[in-house]
């Protein structure tokens, strides 16, 4: 390795602005005299998925990826992002995470346990690595300081103790690179950043419970004349008229209960039965989330 | 003649970060370039987005690939000096142009830029398109970071001029979106030369091309000439042991593992400097060749004879990495296996989604509903065939649904109506002939035209249809429906798709209607080129019955509330992200979701 080839990750979601704080990190990297190169994929993350981008810096840097466990610190923007990109840092290295969440639908499916499949937040998670964990509501703290945008900055003040170049160059690479009009509240939050409190963590939000299993669909075949009203409405697609007109459950397992084709059904020919096991669920003691 | 990729030591000279995009353009810029041309694609796309202000230039979308390089070629016939941008299977559409300009020649330089994609980070395949400059016998230049990227382009068109042919430039995503420093320098400035007629060498009948392509190989020998001396082919590091070939970005990985390992680099890569590799294999014990996907210089080596080690060691498939290439040197026992990684916590996976609000979800809803078997095309709405809506069967190549939906509905083997389901800049790079094929075939098929006004998977870029250029000037949109109808299609229809039993209705008609069918939505995509953001909705909780009619689209913005009904979660609405397009509203059985400033009103 070069001397001195260091590495910091950013992550965060789709539309939080990871790239254009990448920017200015490797800006200010630039300014104090290293060479720089960062690196980052575009293209599908745009739709909302998982962004990241790495920053290697140093006298002569090669590689712009950086190697995994040899990160200085992971920057990240939203909480199960740190968790995903955690082992790009090395041991005694680096977290900074803001306490922020973004649930994406897809952890909203299991429609028998109901449960969010979301890490629920833990400064204490990667303690077993030595790793220093700084969780920081930087979108509180921005808005304290009147807008919710500069969260961006207030992180990069608080990554800004792990590495060691010059304010001003931070600064004049912020005031570069942020949207015309914005360089004052950034440069503002990003002090605020240096000096941010720990996060007071949330208590995780109990998880109701929740269960339901398959319930009974029972069809009344010589009430219905096959009016397909309540196969469109189905959420679970469970229902469908065939090409002669008769209603036939397709999917028997998927039926959560909803109970939308029994009320809409014109002709009263749907009734749906709980099956018998409800009766003494609703004791659920798993709790994987805390969103 | 052909001055060395700059080097310049001087104070003052402006170094700047770049990425390998924004590089390659300076490139073009810094050799005088007239005329750049492409059609987008990650992740090559910024390239021309990144000079389109600049008004000493002429840059342009072409509606596809091919169309672009004719452009450019033409461009360049005309004396000017002409870049072609696009993404690694854009060539396969530019292809037939390809082949031939090889023996055409150029007028003024000719570049093409093929932004790879190994590991497949946004494309349908990783093809190696190495390959292509082989097959056409043209030169191929490698940039491994962004001063490469800018100082290659800009000799590529020195090369181009030179030996009379285009080149062809190499990048992969790894390049392409790094940023790196690079020193900026002068634009040349270059002359129109003009057309000089000369049928023999531009006019590719079989009788002149039979006499060009003797000079084509000719040409190919006078650069294995050049490139023996070129300062392209880069040493680095001492030693005897083994030594190392790499190209590319897998340089500065080979080089992060092993600092001072002995290394012969190839900036250029077609044709090989044979004779200084085979120096270089000599004076080595073991020789290894590093390069990302196929084992494209390393077979070359094994065909003349250079005892080799190369994909026995580092993989074929995918992105190398310094892990990767680190792995594959301890395989080789000269480097330790580096620090043992402890596996990170499990977390959330995120895939994409469709934006909050976008046109292209509820024509899909529809199509499940209505249990269509879809030939599904490349764009936002390939998404589709993701979970929730699952409503997509097939997504192959650029413009491939209506034909394939033609081949589908000729097979009979379908069990529901044939859909073809195409986005508007898809429709024009590469929909419109299987179109009239449909026609042709009297083929029964329903084709829905995803019209968001926008290229929107790649970020937003103009195509014909817009009625606007790169360049942000006016010009005459293509009318879809008039098209569509001068083809031949006798039902077609537009719809708004924001209106979900209008777009059932419509889709269920038109795949009723005996021969082919068209159907056309007409909402923008909400993120460009406009952001669309109407006021958001909310669920008023005690109304909703977590019935999950409102998930069934996969909206990002709706997600579970801790709150249950009957053991089912109840929903949120993000009213930050929500645009306000009322499918959930459509979806919700209770009449649960309200405007926010209603339900303000209501709880007050
Ligand atoms: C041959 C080829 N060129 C370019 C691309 C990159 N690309 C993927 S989708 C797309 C265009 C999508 O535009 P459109 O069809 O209008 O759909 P939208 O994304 O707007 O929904 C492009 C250019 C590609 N995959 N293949
Ligand atoms: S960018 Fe536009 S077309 Fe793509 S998913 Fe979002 S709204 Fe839909
Ligand atoms: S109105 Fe409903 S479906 Fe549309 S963006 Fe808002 S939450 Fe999503």
């Amino acid at each position: 390795m070069p001397e001195g080839s260091r590495g910091l990750l950013l992550a965060g979601v789709g539309g939080q602005g990871v790239i254009l704080a990448s920017m200015i990190v490797a800006d200010a990297l630039m300014r104090a005299g290293h060479d720089v190169k960062q690196s980052e994929v575009h293209g599908m993350a745009q739709r909302g998925g998982s962004v990241f981008s790495h920053i290697r810096w140093g006298e002569r840097v090669d590689s712009p990826l950086v190697p995994l466990g040899s990160a200085e610190v992971l920057a990240a923007f939203e909480w199960a992002e740190a968790v995903r990109w955690v082992e790009y840092v090395r041991d005694g290295g680096a977290v900074v995470a803001d306490i922020r969440t973004i649930v994406p639908p897809g952890a909203c499916t299991d429609r028998r346990s109901w449960l969010r499949r979301y890490p629920g937040i833990d400064g204490e998670l990667f303690d077993s690595r030595h790793l220093k964990t700084r969780l920081i509501d930087a979108t509180a703290t921005a808005t304290d300081l009147g807008n919710v945008r500069a969260a961006n900055s207030v992180i990069l003040g608080t990554v800004a103790a792990f590495i060691d170049i010059d304010d001003v160059h931070w600064e004049a690479a912020i005031a570069d690179l942020v949207p015309a009009g914005t360089e004052k509240i950034n440069l503002a939050a990003f002090r605020a950043g240096r000096q941010v409190a720990e996060a007071r963590v949330p208590d995780a939000a109990q998880d109701p419970d929740g269960f339901s299993g398959p319930h009974e669909i029972e069809i009344r075949h010589d009430w219905c004349k096959g009016c397909d009203i309540c196969s469109r409405v189905c959420p679970e697609y469970c229902l469908a008229v065939d090409v002669d007109g008769k209603l036939t459950i397709v999917d028997p397992e998927a039926c959560t209960g909803c109970r939308l084709c029994e009320i809409l059904c014109p002709d009263f020919a749907i009734d749906i039965h709980a099956p018998r096991e409800l009766a003494v669920v609703g004791t659920n003691t798993t709790n994987e989330s805390s969103a | 003649m052909i001055t060395a990729p700059t080097a310049s030591k001087a104070d003052e000279v402006t170094r700047v970060l770049m990425s390998g995009n924004e590089a390659v353009a300076r490139g073009a810029v810094e050799a005088g370039v007239l005329v750049a041309v492409g059609y987008p694609g990650t992740p090559s796309t910024e390239i021309l987005e990144s000079i389109a202000n600049r008004d000493d230039i002429d840059v342009r979308w072409s509606p596809n690939e091919k169309v672009a390089l004719d452009v450019g070629l033409g461009a360049s016939l005309g004396g000017v000096r002409a870049l072609v941008t696009m993404k690694h299977v854009g060539l396969n559409v530019a292809a037939d142009t390809f082949m031939t300009a090889a023996y055409t020649g150029v007028g003024a330089g000719l570049v093409v830029i093929s932004a790879d994609d190994p590991g497949m980070h946004s494309s349908q395949n990783e093809q190696d398109n190495r390959a292509y400059a082989r097959m056409a016998a043209v030169p191929l230049l490698e940039p491994s970071d962004s001063a490469e990227a800018k100082a290659y382009t800009a000799l590529a068109f020195e090369i181009s001029e030179t030996f009379d042919t285009p080149v062809l430039v190499r990048t992969t995503t790894r390049v392409s979106h790094n940023r790196g420093l690079v020193e900026l320098a002068e634009r040349l400035d270059r002359p129109v030369l003009g057309f000089t007629k000369n049928p023999a060498k531009y006019v590719m009948i079989p009788g002149n091309a039979r006499r060009r392509r003797p000079v084509v190989l000719k040409r190919l020998d006078d650069m294995r000439d050049y490139v023996e001396e070129s300062p392209l082919t880069e040493a680095f590091g001492s030693g005897t042991d083994f030594g190392v070939i790499t190209s590319g970005i897998a340089h500065h990985y080979v080089r992060e593992v092993l600092p001072d390992a002995r290394i012969l680099k190839l900036g250029m890569s077609y044709p090989l400097p044979m004779e200084r590799i085979r120096r270089f294999a000599d004076s080595v014990d073991r020789l290894f060749v590093v390069e990302e996907l196929d084992p494209y210089v390393e077979n070359d080596l094994r065909a003349a004879g250079i005892d080799v080690e190369g994909k026995s060691l580092f993989p074929q498939i995918g992105e190398l990495s310094p892990d990767v290439v680190r792995a594959g040197f301890a395989e080789a026992g000269l480097v330790s296996k580096g620090i043992p990684i402890v596996a990170a916590p499990s977390t959330v996976t995120r895939p994409p989604l469709m934006c909050p609000g976008c046109p292209h979800t509820p024509p899909f809803l529809a199509l499940k509903r209505l249990g269509a078997v879809v030939t599904g095309d490349i764009g936002c709405y390939t998404l589709a065939a993701l979970e929730p809506l699952s409503s997509m069967d097939t997504c192959v190549a650029m413009g491939s649904s209506i034909g394939m939906a033609v081949g589908m509905a000729a097979s009979g083997g379908a069990d529901g109506p044939v859909v073809a389901t195409i986005g508007d800049s898809t429709f024009l790079h590469s929909g419109v002939a299987a179109l009239a094929d449909a026609v042709y075939a009297h083929a029964n098929i329903t084709v829905l035209i995803l019209d968001n006004g926008t290229t929107a998977m790649t970020g937003g870029q103009e195509h014909p249809g817009t009625g606007v250029t790169l360049q942000g000037t006016a010009a005459t949109p293509v009318d879809l429906v008039a098209m569509c109808t001068a083809v031949g299609v006798k039902d077609v229809k537009v719809i708004d798709p924001y209106d979900l039993a209008a777009t059932y209705g419509a889709l269920g008609d038109a795949i009723s209607h005996a021969g082919p069918s068209v159907v056309i939505t007409n909402r923008p995509c909400v993120e460009a080129p406009m952001k669309v953001r109407d006021t958001p909705f909310t669920v008023l909780a005690e109304a909703c019955t977590a019935c999950q009619a409102c998930m069934t689209p996969g909206c990002p913005s709706i997600v579970w509330s801790d709150e249950l009904f009957e053991g089912r979660r109840k929903v949120v609405i993000d009213p930050i992200t929500c645009t306000g397009c009322t499918l959930c509203v459509q979806l919700c059985p209770p009449r649960a979701i309200v405007l926010v400033n209603t339900a303000e009103v209501s709880h007050a």
